[in-house]
């Protein structure tokens, strides 16, 4: 399924297969009390509540009150240190890793915390995937990489199975026919755009319930930057996708729904339509028309 | 001169594609300078080939007289001057791999601790004590070796397990005197475990944490992050580590002296003394009784010489293989 | 869903099992030094008198004497291996540093890396045949030669480092003022490398300040007091090492001294080697 994206800008991402589910049956959810939820018609998957991020001494997140629905793509914009990759990664704990971090608030995923201490954060991370900036395959085989999240987490019995799951979840990042001759050669071999591809492969081999894309085409040239989007648009159907993105027009064609992040705190949130065309708040106005940042 | 490097750039063109600066001469006296760079320099493949050839030269008797049967034969009389060099040989391999058997694993354990789970405030001393360790001479170790480490090892170690295991293990038979090869291999191996620690240490932290951060997200353990991924990446430049680990075994000459024994002997188990290329000639050299002694010895040296060169040779290849293969 | 928790029950398990035994790992090797330097202090201390540094040993068997000699003679070799080592080492290493691609300077550095890796007493032995035969006896200088022997290969690589860090514009600066090329090495490249050479140097001597092998067949040791670089000298390595394999239990204790005060040296010249490099950084 080919579209190009020139045609996308000019319509809201309603799809018309899923009528919009009423706010009061969106399941195990407090609804955050003078908060902004994206999209009250749309169960969250992911539920930020009166959520603060520091670094150290450095405050990064303030008070972040953000509901991102499910199946649909929710992209995360703002300049430079405005605190959304912080966010991103702080959906998956990836910011466990740096010492001295510290939050306030929670953040919950599909109605519980991913804080939780009956929840362990390795599986956390197995239900939650990420892409990142620049891609980082393994120096392994493509098949490799892609089975790598499977056979840890023994997500496969039997090499059938495997094979299987290898198969779709290239497919299903629009690669397989570019590999499938040459699934043993090493993937560090691979282009940058397909390398990126095999990333968000890897990633889905593993079934997640939310996937993250921390700017996942910064570092790609325009058509494979291309490729990547209409990747993206393909996928929403299945996966709720956070994208975090530096690049305006490309929040525009892929996203739902748009939250703009400035200084560590929420500005505004709502349908992509929106926020780029009527924005409620004069920041938000000012950062997309290119003012600032 | 052939080492000239590059030439001169034009105006327009680019420069030569090499590291350093032309050598372009400015003047009489810098044709001087470089001659007299020329010559320093050479004075060190001076020293190598000068220590191959006075080596040669010295267990030229004993070549012409033994022959290849040197390599092969395994008595060390000085009495009747029957002499061969496997004791010597099996006495050099034996206790450097097992200083390698033990110390590989510690050392990449303790890079692994190091640069994985240790908060800086405790990363800095202990990597501080691996430097304090590699600064120590080897006669110090030798002397706490004697006096410490194989007591310890005879009466802990080698006694009780001789008793229990020797009967049915030939390799742990007894008696257990205390200099054994298994002293050798224990004080080699605390010697050299700096080293190899060390340098496993910079290659495991030059794994880019992207790699850590991408097996994290996908759900693996840290152990499983750590031992599938980064090692693997690693692996490359943690064979270099390994050996340069066994080159300085082999080399190690004092330490070793002191704690194995001195018997030419192929050991027949662990606690067995034995004798190293380096510690016979050490113990025998200033007091060769004849001139086929001292020229076996020469022989013993040559033979010390061509192993640590072959180990050096592989020890390149390997990490090159490797390296090359990993970027496949 | 069990069936999942139990097998990621058990990863979980290993991963920090795996993770507690690198821990491990840390302390047993660390726990060596801690052993090593009790012992040398408990042993040792005990025997350091001034009589230790201001004596001589006595005849064998007998109690007393010192090792005031060998300390002597190791500053003597020491001091005039570097005095014959270090400037062809550091010219060496201004040499790969020059001459960076040329295939000459490729052979050089590669024997410098092998020369590195080669035993301390084949050095030894190797000196013994230069040096020890052609003169007919041991000397102090012979040893000095084995010491130095061993140091040119190691400060030639470090100086080489040491040099090519030195940026680019600081040669090219000179060159463009019409300063010949030696000029603005020994003027201007050098002395802005100054610190990592010594640094590297200090290294160097440090390690050579505690070999023993090297000394046993050039300088041979030495009972008695003795400057003259042409004769036999005592060396405090092979004074401790003479020592230690000997029956008898007052050369024991004065061998564990002797080791305290090497260690001592050897540490001082290498944290001073340290002391120099956080200068350099700095400036």
């Amino acid at each position: 399924m080919r579209k190009t994206m020139a045609t996308m800008d000019a319509q809201p991402h309603i799809s018309p297969v899923r009528p919009p589910t009423p706010a009061v049956s969106a399941p195990h959810v407090a609804a955050p009390a003078g908060g902004q939820a994206a999209g009250q018609a749309f169960a969250p998957a992911v539920e930020a509540s009166k959520f603060s991020f520091w670094y150290g001494a450095v405050q990064a997140l303030h008070d972040i009150d953000l509901s991102i629905p499910e199946r649909r793509v929710t992209a995360l914009i703002g300049p430079s240190g405005c605190g959304k990759s912080t966010f991103l990664r702080s959906i998956n704990r990836m910011n466990d890793l740096i010492p001295g971090v510290r939050h306030t608030g929670d953040i919950c995923l599909h109605g519980r915390s991913v804080y939780d201490r009956g929840e362990d954060v390795v599986h956390l991370r197995k239900r939650v995937g990420m892409v990142f900036q620049k891609s980082n395959p393994f120096p392994k085989s493509i098949y490799d990489n892609v089975a790598y999240g499977v056979r840890v987490n023994g997500l496969a019995r039997g090499r059938r199975e495997l094979d299987e799951l290898v198969e779709r979840s290239l497919v299903k990042a629009a690669l397989w026919d570019e590999v499938k001759d040459r699934l043993q050669k090493n993937a560090l071999g691979l282009s940058g755009g397909q390398q990126q591809r095999l990333c968000i492969a890897r990633a889905l081999a593993v079934r997640p319930e939310v996937l993250l894309m921390d700017e996942p085409a910064s570092a790609l040239d325009p058509i494979a930057t291309q490729k990547i989007e209409e990747l993206i648009y393909e996928l929403k159907d299945e996966y709720t996708i956070v994208i975090v993105t530096h690049n305006m027009q490309q929040a525009a064609r892929v996203s739902d729904f748009t939250a703009f992040f400035y200084m560590g705190q929420l500005v505004e949130v709502g349908r992509t339509h929106q926020i780029f065309t009527t924005p409620r708040e004069d920041r938000t106005e000012a950062y997309v028309t290119g003012r600032f940042g | 001169m052939t080492d000239v490097v590059g030439g001169n750039s034009v105006e327009g063109l680019p420069a030569p594609r090499r590291l350093a600066l032309p050598w372009k001469l400015s003047s009489a006296s810098d044709a001087v300078w470089r001659g007299v760079l020329v010559v320093f320099g050479l004075t060190i493949p001076l020293l190598l080939v000068g220590i191959a050839a006075a080596l040669v030269y010295g267990a030229w008797p004993a070549i012409r007289r033994f022959g290849g049967g040197f390599l092969t034969g395994s008595a060390w009389d000085p009495v009747s001057d029957h002499f061969g060099g496997i004791p010597f040989l099996v006495g050099t391999l034996a206790s450097s791999l097992l200083a390698l058997l033990i110390a590989v694993p510690l050392s990449i354990g303790l890079a692994l601790f190091l640069t994985e789970l240790a908060p800086r405030w405790l990363a800095a001393p202990i990597a501080f004590a691996t430097e304090l360790l590699a600064a120590i001479p080897s006669v110090v170790y030798g002397l706490w070796a004697i006096f410490v480490l194989v007591p310890f090892l005879r009466d802990r170690v080698e006694a009780p397990v001789s008793e229990k295991l020797g009967e049915g293990m030939g390799i742990f038979a007894g008696p257990a005197y205390g200099p054994s090869i298994l002293a050798g291999g224990v004080i080699l191996a605390i010697m050299i475990i700096p080293f190899v620690s060390a340098v496993s240490r910079e290659v495991i932290a030059a794994v880019p944490r992207a790699q850590r951060e991408a097996a994290l997200a996908l759900g693996a353990t840290r152990w499983e992050s750590t031992w599938q991924i980064v090692l693997p990446a690693a692996r490359a430049g943690l064979i270099g580590a390994v050996m340069l680990g066994l080159g300085r075994a082999i080399g190690e000459t004092m330490a070793v002296t002191m704690v194995i024994g001195n018997t030419p002997q192929v050991p027949h188990s662990l606690f067995a003394p034995a004798y190293t290329m380096a510690s016979v000639l050490a113990n025998e050299f200033a007091e060769a009784s004849g001139d086929v002694h001292r020229s076996a010895l020469m022989y013993v040296a040559l033979m010390l010489l061509a192993v640590t060169l072959v180990v050096n040779a592989l020890a390149r290849a390997l990490v090159w293989r490797v390296e090359r293969r990993d970027a496949r | 869903m069990s069936g999942m928790t139990l097998r990621h029950r058990r990863r979980r398990a290993t991963s920090a099992v795996m993770l507690a035994l690198t821990g491990v790992a840390a302390v047993l090797t660390v726990l060596p030094l801690v052993l090593i330097f009790g012992y040398l202090i408990r042993e040792g201390a005990g025997a350091l008198d001034l009589s230790f540094f201001i004596h001589t040993p006595r005849p064998t068997g007998e109690v007393g004497g010192g090792m005031g000699n060998a300390i002597v003679g190791t500053f003597e070799m020491v001091g005039l291996a570097a005095l014959i080592g270090l400037p062809v080492a550091v010219l060496a290493g201004v040499y790969l540093a020059e001459a960076r691609g040329s295939r000459l300077a490729t052979a050089v550095r590669f024997t410098a890396d092998v020369l590195n890796g080669v035993p301390s007493i084949v050095v030894g032995i190797f000196v013994y045949l230069l040096i020890v035969v052609p003169t007919g006896g041991f000397s102090a200088l012979a040893g000095s030669v084995a010491l130095a022997t061993m140091l040119v290969p190691m400060v030639t690589r470090t100086t080489e480092e040491m040099v090519r860090l030195v940026p680019r514009e600081l040669m090219e600066g000179g060159l463009a003022l019409g300063v010949p090329r030696w000029r603005t090495m020994l003027g201007v490249v050098l002395p802005a490398a100054r610190g990592g050479i010594l640094t590297g140097a200090l290294v160097g001597v440090a390690r050579i300040a505690g070999e023993t092998a090297p000394l046993l067949f050039t300088a041979l040791g030495n009972q008695f007091w003795q400057l003259d670089p042409r004769h036999p000298t005592a060396a405090l390595p092979l004074q401790i090492f003479a020592y230690a394999i000997s029956p008898y239990d007052d050369w024991h204790r004065q061998a564990w001294a002797g080791a305290l005060v090497l260690i001592f040296l050897v540490l001082t010249l290498s944290l001073g080697a340290r002391f120099a490099l956080g200068r350099a950084q700095r400036s």
